[in-house]
């Protein structure tokens, strides 16, 4: 072989490596590592837990208020109910969470990206590869079926197949025939996680939320083991709850933070700003 | 049992009427062998021409088939296929077909869960397709006969109704009637090198209710003891009450063992609906709970039926499971839970 020909043998490796380096990635930015929650909004009912009674700024209708003014929190105090896990739209709440992608190898083509969420220790799978979401009579779960596409750099989430949740932890139900769209926004090393529930149940409006997260270089997740125990002996099926109009305890909220019925009692109106005209000189006085 | 009262008399001429389907509040009822053209003559015809059977496998040898009456359980292995429920009769080909995607073994047993029609009205054409495991005596004094037929398996009080022998309503075909009941607490078999289990909860959705526990596939089969469409539906005229139901839905949830917190392990087919698995059932049970609460307080306040009703004690569920049109209406539940808490 002469050393013209070699030179071309030898350029045809070269210029297909380039390609090959050169491919756009089809995910248009990388969300894998462990994101650190920080709960600088909405801490209380972020950590600390809600309030009982307090459905302000939510957009629930009036059966879920009533849903929420008979829930006993004793429920969560029965063995099956104990390890109930956060559904995945409620878990950005608080904790950090581990997220990474998984690739066919042939292709290298994005076929899932993954979370593990500390609480309870959830594992969810975004399905990438452009699969359809499964028939009305196929199983629902806590995390539901997520189905992601990027567009630009954001990550957005269709979920559905959804166990009944929780709009706030509170007593307040979202139904398992919501809808949640989620979108993943990556600013360097900050993460926006934003969270739109729309629920045909409870939901008279849309619900959102945002929360906040950075990546931790040496973050780790610690393992979250749930094992049920009989906390308070009682009859096997009985199940906690308030009557209507019983429940003493869901105004403490309105009467400590001196808000009145109305804005406690939450409803599409009191999200907006201008809500806050009509409370003037509405309030109850703190004690 | 008490006689009905009036308002039992009216639940029952529901469920006649609506030819003993249940949970079908969006069509049209079919008579009790599922025509729609018998007693409820000039009420449109469902298609059952549009109907497609959707096959979704539970797990290990349990397959659930979807259709337009109530699912179809199937468990397929070696020993040949075991189905529970029947649909109608217009859609045993389809339901065959769907099977025969499963297995190409013969059909050996079906189990009933109750005797409504939109569960057992494809029995006859269904049982025809398979045949019974004879042999020894039996096979020698019977002949072939004995071996025609899968085997219909049920709780006695089925074939007591299915025959009108008990509750006042002409019997069904013959043909449809089970051939192999039982009384008592359960009926245990082991059918495709699992422990079949056909547990008997009285009083229920009806008077005779089972649900069938698949030990090693770990899939309970519930019949109408729980649906994701509809408030609890209670035949008080067949002996159902709310209190009996209850017992059903703790029963499911005694059986279950899931993997963690409410999810994964035990899964769940219900007699109408969505496969589902611990967390369902307990969404459930808390409601029904909760509303059986709300009305049995009502009822010691000594509140009239109308009065229960004009209360709303199913409101904050009604978006979920409520309606006011077709076959099992929000009044029709809370009529059956104040009655039977009232006997
Ligand atoms: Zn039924």
């Amino acid at each position: 072989m002469d050393t013209v020909h070699r030179t071309k043998f030898a350029i045809l490796p070269l210029l297909l490596l380039g390609t090959m380096v050169g491919v756009p990635a089809r995910a248009q930015i990388n969300l894998s590592g462990v994101w650190q929650n920080q709960l600088d909004e909405d801490f209380p009912d972020r950590l600390a837990g809600p309030e009982l009674g307090d459905y302000a700024g939510l957009p629930i209708n009036a059966a879920d208020r009533l849903r929420g003014e008979t829930w006993d929190a004793s429920l969560i105090t029965l063995p099956e109910y104990q390890c109930r896990v956060h559904p995945s739209d409620y878990a950005p709440s608080f904790a950090d969470f581990r997220m990474w992608e998984e690739y066919d190898r042939e292709t290298q083509n994005l076929v899932a990206i993954h979370m593990h969420h500390f609480a309870w220790a959830t594992e969810r799978t975004i399905w990438m590869d452009g699969r359809p979401h499964p028939p009305d009579y196929a199983l629902h779960t806590a995390m539901g079926f997520s189905t992601g596409k990027w567009e630009g750099d954001i990550l957005t989430v269709t979920t559905d197949h959804f166990k009944e949740g929780w709009v706030r932890r509170n007593g307040l139900a979202r139904s398992d025939r919501a809808v949640v769209t989620e979108h993943f926004i990556r600013h360097d090393n900050q993460l926006t996680w934003v969270t739109v529930v729309n629920d045909p149940v409870y939901l008279t409006e849309p619900l959102y939320r945002s929360r906040d997260y950075v990546l931790g270089l040496a973050g780790q997740i610690a393992p979250y083991p749930c094992e049920s125990v009989e906390e308070i002996i009682r009859p096997k099926e009985a199940i906690p709850h308030h009557l209507p109009g019983t429940n003493t305890f869901n105004k403490e909220y309105q009467e400590r933070h001196g808000i009145p019925v109305e804005a406690a009692m939450g409803g599409a109106e009191t999200m907006y700003p201008e809500y806050r005209s009509k409370l003037v000189g509405a309030g109850v006085q703190p004690k | 049992m008490r006689k009905p009262s009036a308002a039992g008399r009216a639940i029952a001429l529901v469920f006649a009427v609506a030819g003993l389907a249940c949970a079908q509040p969006a069509a049209a009822p079919p008579d009790r062998a599922g025509n729609r053209g018998g007693p409820n003559r000039g009420a449109p015809a469902q298609n059952f021409d549009a109907v497609e059977i959707q096959t979704l496998p539970a797990q290990g040898r349990v397959t659930m088939l979807v259709g337009a009456g109530g699912n179809i359980t199937v468990q397929a292995g070696n020993d040949g296929i075991l189905i529970v429920d029947t649909e109608y009769p217009q859609l045993s080909g389809k339901i065959l077909a769907a099977i025969r995607k499963i297995s190409d073994k013969p059909l050996h047993y079906i189990i009933n869960t109750h005797y409504h029609g939109d569960h057992t009205a494809g029995n006859e054409n269904l049982r025809k397709a398979g045949n019974t495991i004879t042999g020894g005596n039996v096979q020698g004094d019977l002949g072939a006969e004995a071996s025609e037929g899968a085997a219909v398996i049920a709780h006695n009080n089925v074939l007591e109704r299915m025959s009108g022998a008990i509750g006042g309503q002409p019997a069904t075909p013959q043909g449809t009637w089970p051939t192999d009941t039982f009384v008592g607490e359960e009926k245990k078999m082991w059918f495709n090198n699992e422990g079949i289990e056909i547990i008997h909860i009285p009083n229920a959705h009806t008077d005779g209710d089972s649900i069938v526990f698949f030990r090693k596939s770990d899939v309970i089969s519930t019949g109408d003891l729980f649906v994701t469409t509809t408030y609890p539906i209670i035949d008080v005229a067949a002996g159902g009450t709310i209190n009996g139901y209850l017992d059903g839905l703790q029963k499911i949830v005694d059986l279950i063992i899931p993997v963690y917190g409410q999810e994964g392990g035990t899964l769940v087919i219900p007699g109408h609906g969505r496969l589902c698995d611990l967390g369902d059932v307990l969404n459930y049970r808390e409601m029904t709970t909760i509303i059986r609460d709300r009305i049995q307080d009502m009822i010691k306040k000594g509140m009239t039926l109308e009065q229960v009703k004009a209360a709303k004690p199913t409101f904050d569920y009604d978006p979920l499971y409520g309606t006011t049109t077709g076959f099992w209406t929000t009044d029709r539940f809370v009529e059956a839970v104040y009655q039977t808490l009232k006997k």
